[in-house]
């Protein structure tokens, strides 16, 4: 069967880890790696399973791009250098997947918004974060059985499996992520902590989930969303794991929904530990599968959509 | 060793509104927090802290909600004070920049950027926003004994890379000892920039607060941060008037008024406790296993909620390598314990 060709930008931790992914993927082919340092890790492992690689970042990638057909590019650079990879590409006909926190375009998490964003053949969308994948689906489902006023969510990664691109941007992190806690999780007011934690050997991801419902909460409803929604996401990332709740408390701030979660990777570039990296580039991959679907039917053409 | 620290000049921050929020479970008010900060300014203290006890950003379901945001207490104490620059602390990842702007804007004059003694790289953007602000700067190191000195001396090397005055080593858990203080302080000393400040943060979960900040100073710090009445997390802060009545038989200069000290501490602040900031069975736990110190009231709470006795929960967060701002996973932990030992039933899945 045909596969939809696709460029990965960034050698650090997600790029790196991406190959794995979409390697594995019956609708997407990695076919080529940008990075901006020619002694990378990650270029080297590219060039050593099969991608054609470039140093020079995206101008590298450029003059390539119509001869091999890329038609998906997934950036996992950072915010500042997004916008003008994402503006070269897409005036190629090129799909950008962004995972960085620039979130140019719309929020994508796939098990609650992804369908709409296929359908609307955008040519940009926006991953979040980890933690924004590991928590808004579980703020989504409460907020499918009433309204949530406010939720807390709180990632806990360990230090391995938190590259130089995000330590030096956390601020971005948060506001990229508290917002989708808005506009995707469905929360009339969102908020993001992130703790790094460096203990050897490394602790798995950890994500704690807090919603204040409007109104006493209904207690086995929220908890059946829960379930079925965490069934979604393991169907692309089978590591997401309830640990304990959903468990409803009476708080001065008013009706607390809290569910504690893990996320355990499939140990592709770095160990299990890093489910982080996994649920980023899970969603990743599956948000540009779900557009491949188009193109291979001939429903999404980016160059004839611009004309 | 009274010689040593003969004529030297120590600077104080008092931390009394900002970690003794944490023994206050975040609830002083605006009005207490002007009347403990005019005392301070009026004793001669350089520096006082006031936030929530998670710094800017702290108002949070993880960390509590205090009775007024940081602007609130801010401006209020920045408008009471006559000579006392106030500071705020600010934790990467929790609070953020336009929060520190806005604390700034409100009259906050210094910052503790603080992160995890192995995290430095967390912060250069947070702490040029301090300095670009004109803010008095400092890194922040917490828990400073899970790092050698070795590996302390190259996140401090980060932090004054990216433009901190001041960087030091925060014993987060009360767990260290004087000769820990001075072998990690020493080695700053050496490795650091000469114009670098260097401060030692102290809790006396193990009675050590006063013996490790003496330390700290003998061994090169010029900035001590303790606490009036030793309001702090944990068994407290180091208690300020009694290291300033100690360091001054020592022979050194905090520029402060030691009786004026006593009164504030023993007329002012002692009344605001709930409980007396002391130490007992657990927060001796928390020196003794190196656990964060703000984890203590938490404890008791899951503990009392689900049955496993603090010190157990406690314990286990030290085995697990916990870190400050993982106040979650003291409930998570409690209720998994609980389930093991047949206290609660298994969740749904």
């Amino acid at each position: 069967m045909a596969k939809i060709k696709c460029a990965l930008i960034g050698s650090g931790n997600i790029g790196t880890d991406l190959i794995y992914k979409i390697q594995r993927s019956e609708l997407l082919e990695p076919v080529w790696m940008v990075g901006i340092d020619p002694e990378s890790e990650g270029l080297k492992r590219a060039a050593a399973m099969g991608l054609k690689t470039t140093h020079l970042g995206v101008d590298g990638l450029l003059p390539h791009v119509l001869e091999d057909e890329i038609q998906i590019a997934f950036d996992a650079t950072s915010a500042y250098v997004h916008a003008e990879n994402s503006r070269k590409l897409n005036e190629l006909g090129v799909l950008m997947i962004d995972l960085t926190p620039a979130a140019i375009g719309p929020l994508c998490v796939p098990p609650v918004n992804l369908k709409e964003h296929a359908e609307r053949a955008e040519k940009n969308v926006n991953m979040i974060s980890c933690a924004g994948q590991a928590t808004i689906p579980i703020v989504n489902a409460v907020s499918q059985i009433q309204p949530v006023e406010y939720a807390e969510i709180i990632a806990s990664l360990s230090s391995k499996s938190v590259g130089p691109g995000t330590r030096a941007n956390l601020d971005e992190f948060t506001y990229t992520t508290s917002n989708a806690i808005e506009k995707v999780g469905g929360a009339k007011k969102g908020k993001a902590l992130c703790i790094i934690n460096p203990a050897e050997p490394p602790m798995i991801m950890r994500n704690t989930i807090y919603c204040l419902t409007a109104d006493k909460p209904n207690e086995a409803a929220i908890t059946e969303s829960v379930l079925k929604m965490i069934k979604e996401v393991q169907k692309y990332v089978p590591g997401y794991r309830l640990v304990n709740g959903p468990v409803f408390d009476e708080v001065p701030q008013g009706h607390r929904v809290a569910v504690y979660m893990e996320v355990a990777g499939l140990g592709d570039y770095l160990p299990t530990y890093a489910g982080n990296l996994d649920i980023m580039t899970a969603a990743g991959t599956r948000t540009a599968e779900m557009f491949a679907e188009k193109m291979l039917a001939g429903e999404y053409n980016l160059k004839a959509m611009e004309a | 060793m009274a010689k040593r620290l003969k004529g030297r000049n120590i600077i104080l921050h008092d931390m009394c509104l900002r970690d003794g929020m944490h023994a206050k479970r975040e609830q002083i008010s605006v009005e207490e927090m002007v009347r403990v900060a005019k005392g301070l300014d009026d004793a001669g203290i350089p520096y006082l802290q006031c936030t929530h006890g998670a710094g800017l950003g702290g108002n949070s379901l993880q960390h509590g909600f205090a009775l007024a945001s940081n602007e609130e207490y801010i401006s209020a104490v920045a408008d009471a004070v006559k000579n006392a620059r106030v500071s705020v602390l600010l934790l990467p990842g929790l609070g953020t920049m336009n929060e520190l702007r806005s604390a700034y804007r409100e009259g906050a004059r210094s910052v503790h950027v603080a992160t995890h003694c192995t995290e430095a790289d967390t912060s250069p953007q947070h702490i040029a926003c301090a300095r670009e602000l004109g803010m008095d700067t400092t890194g922040f190191l917490m828990m400073a004994h899970l790092n050698d000195a070795k590996g302390l001396v190259k996140q401090a090397r980060l932090m004054e890379s990216y433009g901190a005055q001041t960087v030091y080593v925060t014993d987060s858990a009360g767990f260290m000892l004087p000769e820990d203080v001075t072998e990690r302080i020493e080695a700053l000393r050496d490795a650091l920039d000469p114009k670098t400040e260097i401060g030692f943060h102290g809790h006396h979960n193990m009675g050590m607060g006063i013996a490790n900040s003496i330390a700290a100073v003998e061994a090169g710090a010029s900035r001590i941060d303790a606490s009036v009445a030793g309001m702090g997390a944990g068994a407290g802060n180091t208690p300020l008037e009694v290291f300033v009545a100690v360091v001054e038989r020592m022979g050194a200069n905090t520029g402060t008024d030691l009786f004026k000290l006593m009164d504030l501490a023993e007329d002012v602040v002692t009344p605001l406790m709930e409980k007396p900031v002391r130490i007992d069975r657990d927060s001796l736990t928390l020196g003794y296993a190196g656990v964060y110190s703000t984890f203590l009231l938490h404890a008791k709470r899951a503990a009392e909620r689900f049955g496993v006795p603090a010190r157990d929960v406690l314990v286990e967060l030290g085995r697990k390598k916990m870190i400050g701002g993982q106040e979650d996973m003291i409930i998570d932990t409690a209720m998994t314990m609980a389930k093991e030992r047949g206290l609660l039933k298994e969740s749904a899945l």
